[in-house]
């Protein structure tokens, strides 16, 4: 069905992050000819979000943003990028957005990209800290910078041993920063990895000296002359200047919600990333989508979702419909270990681990649901993470005694079936 | 000025100028068609892949072992394969030609 892009038509987009961004510069390769407005009330340029934690954090001068795009992109490509700028409702009657400062955007076409935003847990006690941080923004990377080159005694504890909460602590780690991690199950990146990876990454923190602690549920923050003290619930207590808090998201769907779209552990979206509202499509952390790969609804914060997803409603706006298809990839740059994971690993009830060269830093886990290779994790391995991909994509069935040889080098056809 | 060639995989041939920064960021800048740099340029997910042509091959030089990992078995990958986020735009490789992997 050709789609009416003229002139006169606004797409109007909310969230000017990587899936917001990558909407409005794939509606122009698609043929959008007609205006295309771009909100967000972050007053940044829009940036790239994962070095926040990783080398912005850690340079301990003045280091630039990097930019998803330069500036001068957006005049000649014609976007209108309105920054430091709220969205308070959608109005799917009359095909209007409103704004805090009480104006109105019409739309022919919205792509709801709210993203998410970092999870407070309900400590008591939390909103009295000193120098408490979330890290998800430009404006977080920079508070925590000043604070930690501030600070005398740099004592930092991280709440939570997720991707945000491993990543900042080695970045602060070479900022001098004393650095503990608590984390609440009983190891650290639970809820993404096997045990495997989780021994791997312990390990490499403290190696690097920071105090790395499963089992700790943080229950009390007390806070004197810029001090906080935090409770656990065995009794140990833990000393901070600074508290950086990374133990989730919470998705940003109330903007949807109360404009009536089906919300579903995220909005959701059918493969051409339309929410259940005519002429409202949604992308990125925020959405609840079908992954066709895995046969099941998924929702993902990652970079390659928001980018997939944003060429996929891209098409849609402009009625070249392509469904979404993709295998979802991550990363995460700690010390010298570079990770980097592909596939979705959930439902795994195998996994075969490699050390090549009897190197504990070049390794690889790789997930099996029988006899499935759903995902692979390779550290400082690009080799095991291109081709685990392709295995995947192709559902290559794999030989696991292959696989569990060492002295089998990783090769396209070493670990076929015979 | 470096001056760097791109052709894209519909043959289109677009030549751009810079002085910093890496190949990537210029190809984004100048929205070469095939070149996303999805990660920001830290070697983790070849969407800017690209062949070199033969004859500036020595201009540009080998991968590091990190990259050529990355290379080794993508599809695209050719005797030419390089990131593009990892070649530095330096007047080294003033006039190169660059094809996006296809």
């Amino acid at each position: 069905m050709a789609a009416d892009t003229s002139l006169d038509k606004i797409c109007v987009i909310i969230g000017a992050s990587h899936a917001g961004v990558n909407v409005a510069f794939s509606l122009r390769r698609e043929g959008w000819e007609g205006k295309i407005v771009l909100f967000d009330s972050d007053p940044e340029v829009p940036y790239h979000r994962p070095p926040l934690s990783k080398a912005y954090l850690k340079a301990d001068d003045d280091s630039q943003l990097d930019l998803l795009f330069p500036k001068q992109n957006y005049i000649s490509e014609n976007i209108t990028l309105c920054l430091g700028k709220t969205i308070v409702e959608i109005n799917k009657e009359s095909n209007q957005i409103s704004l805090s400062d009480g104006s109105i955007q019409k739309y022919n076409k919205l792509v709801v990209a709210t993203g998410a935003r970092p999870f407070i847990p309900p400590i008591k006690g939390i909103d009295l800290a000193s120098n408490l941080f979330s890290m998800r923004n430009f404006a977080d990377a920079v508070n925590i910078q000043k604070a930690i080159i501030s600070s005398e005694e740099k004592r930092v504890v991280i709440i939570g041993g997720g991707y945000i909460g491993l990543e900042t602590a080695a970045s602060l780690r070479k900022l001098g920063a004393k650095v503990t991690v608590l984390e609440r199950e009983k190891r650290v990146l639970a809820r993404i990895t096997a045990p495997e990876m989780s021994t791997f990454f312990s390990k490499l923190h403290q190696e690097n000296g920071v105090d790395l602690l499963a089992n700790k549920n943080v229950i009390l923050i007390e806070t004197s002359e810029g001090v906080n003290k935090l409770l656990c619930d065995d009794n140990t207590t833990y000393t901070a200047d600074l508290i950086v808090v990374g133990v989730g998201i919470k998705v940003n769907t109330e903007l949807a919600e109360n404009a009536g779209l089906v919300i579903e552990n995220g909005i959701k979206v059918d493969s051409n990333a339309k929410t259940s509202a005519e002429n409202i499509y949604a992308i990125g952390d925020c959405t609840y989508h079908f992954n066709p790969h895995y046969n099941r609804f998924i929702r993902l914060e990652s970079v390659q979702n928001a980018v997939d997803q944003a060429k996929v409603a891209a098409a849609a706006i402009c009625g070249n419909e392509v469904e979404y298809d993709a295998i979802p990839w991550f990363w995460s740059d700690q010390y010298d270990v570079k990770l980097q994971m592909v596939g979705l690993s959930t439902g795994y009830n195998q996994t075969i681990k490699r050390i090549e060269d009897n190197n504990e830093k070049c390794q690889s886990v790789w997930y099996f649901k029988d006899e499935e290779l759903l995902a692979v994790d390779a550290v400082n391995n690009g080799k095991a993470y291109v081709l685990g991909t392709r295995f995947i994509k192709a559902k290559q069935q794999l030989d696991k005694e292959k696989l569990m040889d060492v002295s089998i080098p990783i090769k396209q056809t070493s670990f076929l079936k015979d | 000025m470096t001056k760097i060639t791109f052709v894209t995989s519909d043959d289109n041939s677009i030549t751009v100028e810079g002085n910093t920064g890496n190949v990537m960021e210029l190809a984004v800048q100048n929205k070469i068609k095939g070149i996303d740099g999805n990660c920001g340029g830290v070697c983790s997910c070849a969407t800017c892949h690209v062949h070199v042509e033969p004859k500036d091959w020595e201009k540009v030089g080998a991968p590091s072992t990190m990259e050529a990992d990355m290379l080794e078995f993508d599809e695209k990958v050719s005797d030419y394969s390089r990131l593009s986020c990892q070649m530095k735009v330096t007047d080294a490789i003033d006039g190169v030609v660059l094809k996006v992997a296809k």
